[in-house]
């Protein structure tokens, strides 16, 4: 279970000043369920997850995931869940086994446990041909497993992924998108960011708009469809957007 | 803090640290090769060079009016020399070294050391030029020794003792035992070795845990496991004070070993004012590395802070660069001669460290100040490794764009 309670957060900025990269967002995202953050770049989506991931420290308001607070229970947040983006890279000298190992030490558990849990995981993910192979020698496909198993290893109740097939190929994107799948299978409470529409519509329980901060727009597929009266997704993305924009190119 | 996290992470950096090629040059080789080079190495070469110049035959040129031919005949005889046709150019030549030195006589400089007349003789030579000043210290000696058997034929001549000139004898000895002479010259150099290669030795893996992490992304993959940042940095930090001491300690081994090695090649050679004729007790080598544990750990800290500022690797570089000269600058002074002690100096960091060390080096244990240094260390220390560990948790230093 993630809730998001107005959640704000202001970054410091040379030229531009003070910057309100995420305004205002309030979301519910439940267990089994699949919640898609939809935005261009620099709409607030990496800044959100982020907060959700204790990453960052929201200037306002806070969130609850899997029923911690991110301010006040951080440590216990980060210990439910499993956070994957592109930028989320691995250690390029340890291999693929050691990376896994010390994500499972440093969630507390015991090498034993850890062990068997890598077994299982490497066995379900195909792994184990590369398992001893340092992780900058991997080809993207196997570091991409690699990063799933990590953010596995704990076996997290809500997984977040941000903008996770950025800049993949084919092959390694529908890889993420599988594993997506298995998360909702397996009861898990799934957020993913990204801009591919493509892909909200094929995944997504629940479609949340967001744009300069906000969220401008909230609800299932077919809600949205029925609301704006459209069937594309993108088509309907650009009339909730472009109003924003213009209101943007004015003040500015 | 949790310690089992700190070390789980130190572990974890230790592994991936080893097996990074630069990081083991740094760490490893470096203090172990340089070493050897520096001491052996150097004090070979400059042997040679110095043995070399004092083998030379020096070209010597005589001024001289042609009314003196006994002393010139005396200059002649002198073994080492050769003399050159005199020219009125001769103040160049020395300048260009194609002559060593020349010596001019006054005129009538014969009759006038047989009728006891004052008169004086030059000698010509290029200060700083040790081939120079070898020829210069030939011919000096061969008129200090005229003149003294002048003075003994004229106090002959009037039937005077030869105590009438030289009414008391002053003499210099030394108390100092062998191996604190050395230990203020030679000995001098080890501790400003290993501060400068702690320092070194830590450059490297400090730049590498964190601008590299944020330059690899892996920032942002460790920042979302459950430890606390504050171990995070500390399982860092661990890290980095290893292959501070590590290279450290490797200098003092390598050290000791040279220096032993040059001295055994040194006596070989013979002489009795072999330089290298001491040793460093152990006792004084356990002394310098503790004074050098909480410098380590100030100069471990406050790199990790430095270069968690920094966006890129290339941008740490940067930042660190002009930082060695600003500890190279006291280590530095505290090998100068004459830099004495007093409590306002045993503040300073790195400079107290060098000095202290010198002095132990050398036998001298200035208890109150090696406290108040120690001390004075650690709180320097203390404050830099606050000033990393509150970095690390400052949104806007870990992802500064």
């Amino acid at each position: 279970m993630i809730e998001a309670d107005h959640l704000f957060k202001n970054f410091e900025d040379k030229k531009r000043g003070t910057v309100r990269a995420v305004d205002d967002v309030s979301f519910v995202c439940k267990p089994g369920e699949i919640y898609g953050l939809l935005g261009a770049n620099g709409a607030g989506k990496t800044t959100t997850l982020r907060m959700l991931a204790t990453i960052l420290e929201p200037t306002n308001g806070t969130a609850r995931v899997a029923g911690f607070d991110v301010i006040k229970q951080s440590e216990q947040v980060r210990r439910n869940i499993g956070f994957l983006s592109t930028a989320t890279a691995l250690y390029g000298r340890l291999t693929a086994y050691e990376m896994v190992q010390y994500f499972g030490r440093l969630n507390g558990m015991t090498d034993e446990a850890i062990d068997k849990r890598i077994n299982e995981l490497f066995t379900r993910l195909e792994m184990n041909e590369f398992r001893d192979g340092r992780c900058d020698k991997l080809s993207t496909g196997m570091k991409q497993k690699t990063s799933i198993a990590r953010t596995l290893i704990h076996d997290p109740q809500v997984m977040i992924f941000d903008e996770p097939t950025l800049g993949l190929d084919v092959m390694a994107a529908r890889t993420i998108v599988g594993f997506i799948r298995e998360c909702r299978e397996h009861g898990k409470t799934v957020i993913f960011s990204t801009h591919v529409m493509s892909e909200v519509e094929k995944l997504c329980d629940h479609i949340g708009i967001i744009h300069g901060g906000r969220l401008l727009a909230e609800g299932t597929l077919a809600e949205l469809r029925k609301r704006y009266n459209m069937q594309d997704l993108e088509d309907i993305f650009v009339a909730i957007v472009e109003p924003h924009m213009a209101k943007e190119a004015v003040a500015s | 803090m949790n310690l089992r996290n700190v070390l789980v992470v130190y572990r974890k950096e230790l592994t991936d640290s080893l097996r990074d090629r630069r990081t083991l040059i740094s760490m490893v080789v470096v203090p172990i090769l340089i070493m050897p080079l520096l001491t052996i190495g150097m004090g070979t070469f400059v042997a040679k060079m110095i043995g070399k110049a004092a083998e030379e035959i020096s070209t010597v040129m005589i001024l001289s009016a042609g009314d003196s031919p006994r002393s010139v005949a005396e200059i002649q005889a002198l073994k080492g020399i050769d003399i050159v046709p005199s020219s009125p150019d001769y103040k160049t030549q020395i300048s260009d070294k194609t002559l060593r030195a020349a010596v001019e006589l006054p005129a009538g400089f014969d009759a006038a050391v047989d009728h006891g007349d004052q008169v004086t003789v030059h000698i010509y030579d290029y200060d700083g030029d040790i081939k120079s000043q070898f020829a210069a210290q030939k011919l000096q000696k061969l008129f200090d020794e005229l003149r003294d058997q002048t003075v003994e034929k004229r106090l002959q001549a009037h039937n005077l003792p030869a105590t009438l000139v030289t009414p008391f004898d002053v003499k210099t000895d030394n108390v100092a035992p062998p191996e604190k002479v050395a230990g203020a010259t030679i000995g001098g150099f080890l501790p400003y070795f290993i501060i400068i290669l702690c320092l070194t030795g830590a450059t490297y893996p400090a730049i590498d845990l964190t601008a590299g992490e944020k330059e690899r992304g892996t920032i942002e993959t460790i920042l979302c496991s459950p430890v606390g940042r504050t171990d995070l940095v500390l399982g860092k930090f661990l890290m980095v004070l290893t292959a501070s001491l590590c290279t450290g300690i490797l200098a003092i081994i390598s050290m000791s070993a040279s220096f032993h090695v040059a001295k055994t090649m040194l006596a070989g050679m013979g002489g009795k004012d072999n330089p290298l004729n001491f040793s460093i007790g152990v006792q004084a080598i356990v002394a310098v590395f503790l004074m050098v544990l909480p410098l380590a750990v100030l100069f471990a800290s406050g790199l990790l802070a430095i270069a968690l500022f920094a966006k890129s690797y290339k941008e740490a570089q940067s930042y660190i660069a002009p930082l060695m000269i600003v500890v190279i600058m006291p280590a530095v002074a505290g090998l100068m001669p004459g830099v004495e002690f007093n409590a306002k100096m045993a503040l300073i960091p790195i400079l107290s460290t060098s000095l202290v060390c010198k002095e132990i080096v050398s036998g001298t244990y200035h208890w109150n100040y090696i406290g108040l240094i120690f001390l004075s260390t650690c709180v320097y220390a203390a404050a830099a490794l606050f000033v990393a560990v509150n970095l690390f948790k400052r949104e806007d230093v870990l992802f500064r764009t």
